[in-house]
């Protein structure tokens, strides 16, 4: 899977919770929104790039939910 | 096979008064007439200018009737029924009456009977007979009997021949109370009084939008249906559901053995109540047109001709092909994409299919690319991925709010119901770029129109949300009793910010802030207040968004939970709700339930007897980018053409080209088919059983008028092509599959086939706690328990204008098209609008050199095409505007990969570009047009192959 458009993909939902008033349980929601939103080869797709490059492109938020991933 | 007609339309009152006709006692609602109240009582009283679905007029003069201790003879359709009132149906006295108008009548009417179109089912002629006209004592020198009288023929679907116009004036109240377009008038006076169409034109020059009600109105042949002309009248009919948009109308197919003469719109269906459009009326013919491929077809390359086979070789490819793929490349690399055109029972099948057959979730819907928003932004707020109201509700709001949806256009017979409800008095707030028909259209006046900039719906929406909560105007007690406490007061903490004023956002928006103050009061004070969006707020970046906004705003004034209100997604096709109800997104089996739910997966997987995969699917953009990277390679595309519809054409069509089988089930060898190897005919609604279910979550029954052309309905190929891959599926009838799906799915619990049958239609959810049905939601609490707000924090799309590309498109439909067109365009609706036009403000044209009619090369980021231009001040500076209804204009083309943030819906609505003045197609274009012959010629001698 093409790796920008998941990065992409990932900040626009990180977008949308970091606008919540709680950090934490926003992470939390990005990394749900994720799981249950993304089919497992885009967040593997997603994990190999975090661990190739440090999750370059991403939000720091998105990066803490990819923790939770 | 009519219909009673009642003479005058039903009243609803609290009380009941009694009076006697004919010596028959009978009790009806306060306010009816004795001509309805007779009816009731089983007394038919001669009428001419009354019908049921009109309100009364008085001028025809035969339903005249004697009342006890009232002088003279009254007019029954105008006489409200009194308690005690004795009514006198028949006396010699209104026998000498009634013939005499009706001699008057015939004296000036043509006596051509025998030929005549409405021979044996002429309201007239039935009169003349039930009043015993013998004779007519003024001659046959009418100024009307057989003479040349010009027959108005302009109009494809119906003829007005004016000769036969008894001036009723029945098709002209149609066309003011039913459809709300007034575009007929009584011209002349005395004998030279006749119905004309705007100022005495052609009815296809006038403002008539050939919606049917006049011509389903007249009592004569004066206007008819040009099927009707050709083939006589029907002998049978049989009632079921249109087959376009998302009002899902209900229809009686009048048929001659299993041939349509025509489609009448069903008084009885809750969705339309008698009325319908230009599409469902009378765009049916393509169900027969010479395009329809009905044998099954097989390639192996794209390249190669193909090759007609029977259903057993061509199911049996497909499934070895599935298998081959799967064994080589593992089981998630294949799935499926459903149709919202298609019946409930047929999207479950599909769903059935990849979960149980194919081993995985790679299951998505078309309407991933209209209203999956709704879906996500209602469920996470109401708690039910559904609209809250029936369409009927709309008669009892105050303030009507229509925000990114051409209800005229889009969803004309519910927008005919909303301009009634418009010109009764309830107010109009329009948010919409370009200035829909809506806002200014007779008798209708938008009181706000927010002329905002595509992109910013967000940003106005919580803008309305500031004014509501920093004016006062929440309704604090609906919040204390029906919405989560600490999210209500994280999100009016929010919105309550100065950078979410309407004076903050007016850059952004374009939108006077004055304008959105207004507006908003006008919502939050105006009484009951509606709110109807369609896919100018899905089809976003933020559309998910935009619609938790939209609940938000709803929620904070009190406006959920009763009629007259209510948050209302205007869904796109004739099945949206129905296929994501039914389990189509790779996240979700039926009833919105997440594959992850260990409980629910249990039902399932106890029910089907397979195991199923816990982790969601590939939705369709994921499909396409997977199909690129080598991980998907086969697809099983039933009713639906993502190469025309879906954005971003180049990118779609690489996928395709990239997958090694694609299955294409469909009426045509669509766009998509260009890229199949095997090709599946598909079944139109007027050859299958089922059901669809509308916008409003109204379930209506589909019945099969005539045998599938193919020899096979879409769900017994489903079925067949499970049972090819080994895994069995048994069905007799579509009803079984629905028994299935209620055994399964706690909404749809309560029902069934017969049920339907029973009363017309019926609104999930239907179970144990409403047998018949739900027709207003969360009424005493949320569907969740208790409404939760969510900050709406406005993300400018990424779509942004540059000095490279200055302008924004946007996009949307016209009435007489229907999305891609596979439909209408192989109807007479090519007369109506047949070719997309590009919408232009005369500054931009100016500036550009660009004139009414020129070619235009449009260019994006995502490609470029060429469409032709129509100067307009209907859009605003900056913005221009197209339709997607015709390949060749490759609308698409210039879409871009952009996306809602929650569910991928494509953000079509926005897309950043520049205009030039061009003397030809696109390079795509040319490309496409000769791709297109390459693969027409590729079906020759497919029969021979």
């Amino acid at each position: 899977m093409n790796p920008d458009n998941l990065i992409k993909m990932a900040n626009q939902i990180g977008a949308f919770f970091e606008a919540m008033p709680n950090r934490e349980q926003a992470v939390r929601d990005i990394a749900a929104h994720i799981q249950r939103n993304w089919d497992p080869r885009m967040r593997v797709a997603m994990q190999q790039h975090i661990s190739s490059t440090g999750g370059a492109g991403l939000t720091p938020m998105v990066k803490d939910a990819f923790r939770l991933v | 096979m009519n219909d009673i007609d009642y003479g005058t339309p039903a009243v609803v009152a609290d009380r009941e008064v009694t009076l006697n006709i004919d010596g028959v006692a009978v009790s009806v609602p306060a306010g009816t007439t004795v001509m309805r109240a007779a009816v009731q009582a089983g007394v038919m009283i001669p009428k001419l200018c009354a019908t049921d679905t009109l309100e009364p007029f008085g001028s025809c003069r035969l339903c005249l009737v004697e009342i006890e201790g009232r002088r003279g003879y009254p007019s029954s359709c105008t006489t409200p029924a009194e308690a005690g009132m004795k009514v006198r149906t028949q006396s010699p006295k209104l026998a000498d009456l009634r013939r005499n108008v009706m001699e008057l009548y015939i004296s000036d009417h043509p006596l051509d009977c025998l030929t005549c179109a409405a021979n044996g089912n002429c309201e007239l002629q039935t009169m003349a007979g039930t009043v015993g006209l013998r004779e007519v004592r003024y001659g046959m020198a009418g100024a009307n009997h057989f003479t040349d009288v010009k027959k108005d023929e302009s109009n494809p679907y119906f003829t007005y021949d004016p000769g036969k116009c008894i001036v009723c004036n029945r098709c002209v109240r149609a066309c003011e109370e039913t459809q709300g377009t007034f575009a007929l008038t009584i011209s002349g006076r005395g004998f030279e009084s006749r119905v004309s169409a705007g100022q005495s034109e052609d009815f296809m020059d006038s403002e008539c939008v050939s919606c049917g009600a006049c011509v389903n109105a007249c009592p004569t042949a004066t206007l008819m249906e040009k099927t009707v002309i050709a083939k006589g009248q029907a002998e049978h009919s049989v009632t079921t559901t249109c087959a376009y948009c998302g009002v899902g109308c209900g229809f009686k197919a009048e048929m001659q053995g299993s041939e349509v003469v025509r489609m009448v719109p069903w008084k009885d269906g809750r969705a339309n109540e008698g009325h319908a459009c230009v599409k469902g009326r009378f765009a049916w013919g393509y169900a027969t047109h010479a395009d329809r491929i009905t044998k099954p077809m097989i390639r192996a390359k794209i390249s190669d001709p193909w090759r007609e086979v029977s259903w057993e070789e061509a199911i049996a490819h497909a499934a070895s092909e599935f298998r081959r793929i799967q064994d080589k490349h593992g089981r998630n690399s294949i799935g499926a994409l459903v149709s919202s055109r298609c019946t409930n029972e047929e999207d479950y099948l599909v769903q059935k299919l990849v979960r149980a057959a194919f081993g995985n979730n790679n299951v998505d819907t078309c309407a991933r690319v209209c209203h999956s928003p709704t879906g996500y932004g209602l469920k996470q707020t109401l708690g039910e991925s559904a609209g809250t109201q029936t369409f009927k509700s709309v008669e009892k709001a105050d303030v009507i709010m229509v925000v990114g949806a051409n209800p005229t256009d889009g969803h004309p017979v519910f927008a005919s119901r909303m301009k009634r409800r418009l010109r009764a008095g309830a107010k109009l707030i329009v948010l919409d770029p370009r200035e829909i028909d809506l806002v200014k259209s007779p008798h209708i006046r938008a009181d706000y129109h927010l002329k905002l900039r595509p992109g910013t719906n967000v940003a106005v929406l919580t803008a309305l949300a500031h004014v509501i909560v920093t004016e006062g105007l929440v309704d604090e007690r609906f919040i204390a009793e029906r919405c989560e406490a600490q999210a209500f007061a994280d999100w009016r903490e929010f919105v309550a910010r100065p950078a979410n004023s309407p004076e903050a956002l007016e850059a952004d928006s374009g939108v006077p802030a004055a304008e959105v103050r207004a507006a908003a009061r006008l919502y939050a004070t105006g009484g009951n207040a509606a709110i109807y969006y369609g896919l100018g707020v899905t089809e976003h970046s933020q559309g998910s968004t935009a619609v938790i906004a939209i609940a938000n705003l709803a929620m904070a004034t009190g406006n959920v939970g009763r009629e007259g209100v209510g948050v209302n997604p205007l869904r796109g096709q004739n099945n949206v709700q129905g296929s994501c109800d039914m389990g189509s997104f790779p996240h979700e089996l039926p009833g919105y339930r997440h594959v992850s739910d260990t409980i629910t997966r249990e039902l399932f997987e106890h029910a089907w007897n397979v195991s199923i995969q816990p982790e969601p699917g590939l939705r369709i953009p994921n499909m396409f980018e997977a199909a690129l990277d080598g991980s998907f390679r086969a697809l099983y595309c039933q009713g639906e053409d993502p190469v025309q519809s879906d954005p971003n054409t180049q990118h779609v069509q690489s996928a395709l080209a990239a997958m090694e089988c694609v299955v294409v089930q469909d009426l045509f060898l669509n766009e998509t088919a260009k890229f199949a190897h095997v090709f599946l005919p598909g079944a139109s609604f007027l050859e299958k059983d089922g059901t669809f279910t509308n916008a409003e979550r109204r379930i209506s029954r589909v019945r099969k008028v005539m045998a599938p052309l193919s020899g096979k309905a879409d769900w017994e190929v489903t079925m067949a092509l499970s049972n090819a891959l080994g895994y069995p599926m048994h069905y007799e009838h579509p009803s079984q599959i629905m028994d299935e799906i209620a055994r399964l799915t706690p909404t749809f619990a309560g029902v069934s086939f017969d049920k339907i049958d029973r009363l017309g239609s019926l609104q999930w959810p239907c179970n144990e706690h409403s047998p018949e049905g739900t027709p207003t939601m969360h009424v005493d609490s949320f569907v969740r328990g208790k409404g939760r707000f969510l900050i709406t924090q406005y993300v400018p799309t990424d779509e942004k204008v540059t000095r490279k590309f200055p302008l924004l498109l946007t996009t949307g439909r016209v009435l007489s098209q229907y999305n891609v067109g596979a439909q209408t365009r192989r109807t007479e609706n090519v007369r109506f609008y047949d070719e997309d036009r590009l919408e232009i403000h005369p500054h931009d044209a100016e500036e550009r050199g660009i004139r009414e009619g020129d070619w235009v090369g449009i260019q994006s980021r995502a490609g470029d095409t060429v469409l032709r231009a129509k100067i307009t001040s209907r859009v605003q500076p900056g913005v221009v505007y197209t339709t997607f209804h015709f390949p060749e204009s490759g609308a698409n083309v210039i879409t871009t990969d952009n996306s809602d943030w929650a569910t991928n819906c494509p953000e079509y609505k926005v897309t950043a570009v520049e205009l030039v003045r061009v003397d030809q197609p696109s390079e795509w274009q040319l490309r496409n047009a000769r791709e297109d012959k390459k693969q027409k010629r590729l079906l020759i001698g497919a029969a021979a192959a």
